[in-house]
């Protein structure tokens, strides 16, 4: 079971992604994340799915995302060399007593502080998932009021271009 | 004067239109609310002819079985709601036997579409899982060309239905009509020609085998490359094997010929799959049903060629050494071209291990029995046709005795469900052959069980006048799950036994038909030779069979593909 990163091409209709997720349920195929988002070119969305599975089930997932009519091109970013981030946007206690750790914590990450409230943060924090992670595991629990995650993109290194 | 332009065309009109540029000559269907409009312009034009059969899954099977025995495009044409939910097994039949179809639904309006609408069902969500694409036409201007896609869809690369769903005002809105001469999808893009360097490692392996076995299944069927296969066949002197969707590709009166594949395939066809040294595998999918478990399979080494339209079938189940993605006629076509100036090993010792498989005579029965054995019916089946009707069947015992012992000899002759084992789809189907072979013998090969499953149509063969002869085995047991349950489950016969059947021979009477009832071995044959001498008439033949008798061979469920049950064990 290895985790992978698949990029699709999809034109941009009604549907579209109704039928990806589909695809994956009805076959059984693991979804750890699955972002979409039209591309600079309106009629075309690009989705990336990261999933796990031993190199078979995930050579089928890729023939079968291939499959449907509506899909233009898949590409497996985690074959070569690639890049992924994700962002999360996350709520914590920040009362006079927190505020100044709080403050440290996110510059430690890089990350900013995008809303103040009298007793609040809200930090807005990318990197891959795994430094989104290591924040969460570093903030006391009990001080985390709210996260939401974008899920993995990715994008290939160098000249490695996903495009029609 | 309400069109401004002579072809300014509402949307009913359009759909109707695109059905004759299409060249559609049967739709079958059922109508209702959603579709009147449509329906209004089928009833003001005569091209395009109508079947009305009596539930939507009949028209599904039966646009299915039209396409089966023709090789062009069946379509249906159903409401919105339960007219599309009735159709849905019909389209999951289609799409596990990869069936060009094209299906019509109504839906309802484009306003009340979300509200629950009287006979309102998200059309396009129930059916995604079972179709090659569908589609929701939700502005006029969009049809013509989506129709266009929709029959392009279906019938190119790996065939499959396609649904068209259409709300009711999109039938009453007008635009400008034109129907598209071509499609160009950037997304979609099948191929047709193999990998050259491909084919040519897979004539080097064909060259060097010793123990070669060719396996095909419906693919080479659907890519009518029966003539290829059987050139190429007849070239290499190799055993050849059919699965159950593909019978009749080679014929089955052939000595290089080895029966089907599978859970209730030969023997010699079974050890030659598990025991040769190079398998070449051709529009076949290498499926439970056939090799068992892939485990056992994977036991004995071998090289496999896969040729497929589908990438996605190659390696799916087995890791195969030389894939070959491609329309199978031109594959074969290619691959021809570098055999036949070779020369294929001498495979005399291969063929002498085949022959002594096959003089286990596995599909041996009790003939001397004196209660009607459905294999007799089927041997005189075939004796009284001469091999040259087309059969449909439903799902279970019938099923599989038919596929053993009707010889096919021609492709698109032998109609069935393999894929998803639809019972009820023999009638119907029948249908849909009958009216694609006008004066052809047409047999649906059913059990009391599988024909009460869509036994509604029978009044649809009235009204058509389709002159199918039902070979019903009646066993009064559904014969499949009774012999399952025999095996498996100690003889507990829960549910599987068929009570307070009706008398078919008045039943069929009772629409207008004629019927026999036969209960004795030696009333088999006449019974056989007076039903297909009334060419014009519809007759049900309800034989009486041995309640007992199992298919043989039978790989258990889970077991590898030599683990097979035979008649001699028991």
């Amino acid at each position: 079971m290895t985790r992978h990163i698949i990029s699709v091409l999809v034109e941009n209709e009604a549907g579209a992604l109704s039928r990806i997720a589909g695809l994956f349920s009805a076959r059984g195929y693991n979804i750890e994340s699955l972002t979409v988002a039209p591309t600079e070119d309106a009629s075309m969305s690009r989705m990336t799915v990261v999933t796990s599975g031993s190199e078979d089930v995930v050579e089928q997932i890729t023939k079968q995302l291939n499959k449907l009519i509506e899909v233009v091109k898949v590409v497996d970013l985690s074959e070569a060399e690639h890049i992924e981030r994700e962002l999360m946007l996350i709520k914590v206690r920040a009362g006079q007593k927190e505020r100044e750790d709080m403050k440290r914590m996110a510059d430690i990450f890089r990350g900013r502080i995008i809303d103040v409230s009298d007793n609040t943060y809200t930090i807005e924090l990318t990197g891959d998932g795994r430094k989104l992670d290591a924040f969460i595991q570093a903030l006391d629990p009990g001080s985390i009021m709210e996260t939401v995650r974008t899920g993995t993109s990715g994008i290939g290194r160098g000249n490695r271009v996903l495009r029609v | 004067m309400d069109r401004v332009k002579a072809s300014t065309l509402t949307g009913a009109e359009i759909v109707v239109r695109c059905l004759q540029a299409e060249g559609v000559e049967y739709v079958f269907g059922y109508p209702g609310g959603a579709v009147l409009f449509i329906y209004d312009e089928l009833f003001k034009q005569d091209k395009v002819k109508h079947v009305l059969v009596r539930h939507e899954q009949g028209a599904a099977h039966a646009a299915d079985g039209y396409s089966r025995a023709s090789h062009k495009i069946g379509v249906c044409l159903v409401t919105s709601g339960p007219g599309v939910t009735n159709a849905v097994t019909g389209i999951a039949t289609a799409y596990m036997d990869s069936i060009p179809m094209v299906i019509i639904s109504g839906q309802v309006p484009t306003h009340a579409i979300g509200l629950d609408a009287f006979q309102e069902v998200d059309a396009v969500g129930v059916t995604r899982p079972c179709v090659k694409h569908n589609f929701l036409v939700k502005n006029v201007a969009d049809l013509a060309s989506t129709i266009k896609k929709a029959f392009h869809i279906a019938a190119t690369g790996r065939p499959g239905p396609v649904l068209v769903d259409i709300p009711k005002d999109v039938t009453t809105h007008s635009c400008e009509f034109q129907y598209p001469e071509s499609v160009a999808m950037r997304s979609y893009n099948p191929v047709r020609k193999g990998h050259a360097g491909q084919i040519k490692k897979a004539m080097q392996l064909l060259l060097e085998a010793q123990r070669p076995m060719v396996y095909t299944g419906g693919g080479v069927v659907l890519s009518n490359a029966a003539p290829q296969l059987r050139e190429l066949v007849k070239l290499l002197g190799f055993p050849c094997t059919n699965t159950l969707m593909g019978l009749g590709a080679y014929p089955a009166t052939d000595k290089q010929f080895l029966g089907m594949p599978g859970m209730h395939g030969t023997f010699e066809a079974n050890m030659s799959m598990q025991h040769c040294d190079v398998l070449l595998a051709i529009g076949a999918r290498f499926d439970d049903r056939v090799i068992g478990n892939p485990a056992h399979f994977a036991q004995n080494p071998r090289k496999i060629i896969h040729i497929d339209i589908d990438p996605s079938s190659i390696s799916k189940r087995v890791k195969v050494d030389v894939p070959i993605v491609g329309n199978i006629a031109d594959v074969l076509d290619d691959l021809l071209k570098l055999l036949r100036d070779a020369k294929p090993q001498d495979i005399g010792q291969w063929w002498k291990q085949i022959d002594e498989w096959r003089a286990k005579d596995c599909l041996r029965y009790d003939r001397n029995s004196k209660i009607i054995k459905p294999q007799f019916v089927l041997e005189k089946l075939y004796e009284v046709t001469q091999g040259e009707a087309f059969v449909t069947s439903d799902v279970g015992q019938h099923q599989m005795w038919a596929a053993q012992f009707y010889k096919f000899d021609q492709p698109r002759r032998w109609i069935n469900s393999g894929g998803l084992g639809t019972m009820g789809f023999g009638l119907p189907a029948a249908m849909g052959v009958q009216l694609a072979n006008p004066g052809s013998t047409v047999a649906c090969v059913t059990g009391e069980s599988s024909i009460q499953m869509c036994l509604q149509e029978l009044s649809t063969c009235k009204q058509y006048r389709l002159p199918i002869k039902i070979i019903n085995l009646n066993n009064k047991y559904m014969g499949m799950v009774r012999q399952w349950q025999q095996f498996f489950h100690g003889n507990r016969y829960s549910e599987s036994y068929m009570d307070a059947l009706p008398d078919f021979v008045k039943l069929a009477e009772g629409y207008g038909h004629s019927g026999m009832l036969i209960d004795k071995p030696a009333d088999v044959e006449p019974a056989l030779r007076e039903a297909f001498a009334r060419k014009s008439e519809l007759v049900f033949l309800d034989f009486i069979t041995d309640q007992k008798e199992n298919v043989y061979p039978m790989i258990p469920g889970g077991k590898g593909i030599t683990e097979m049950i035979l008649y001699e064990d028991l």
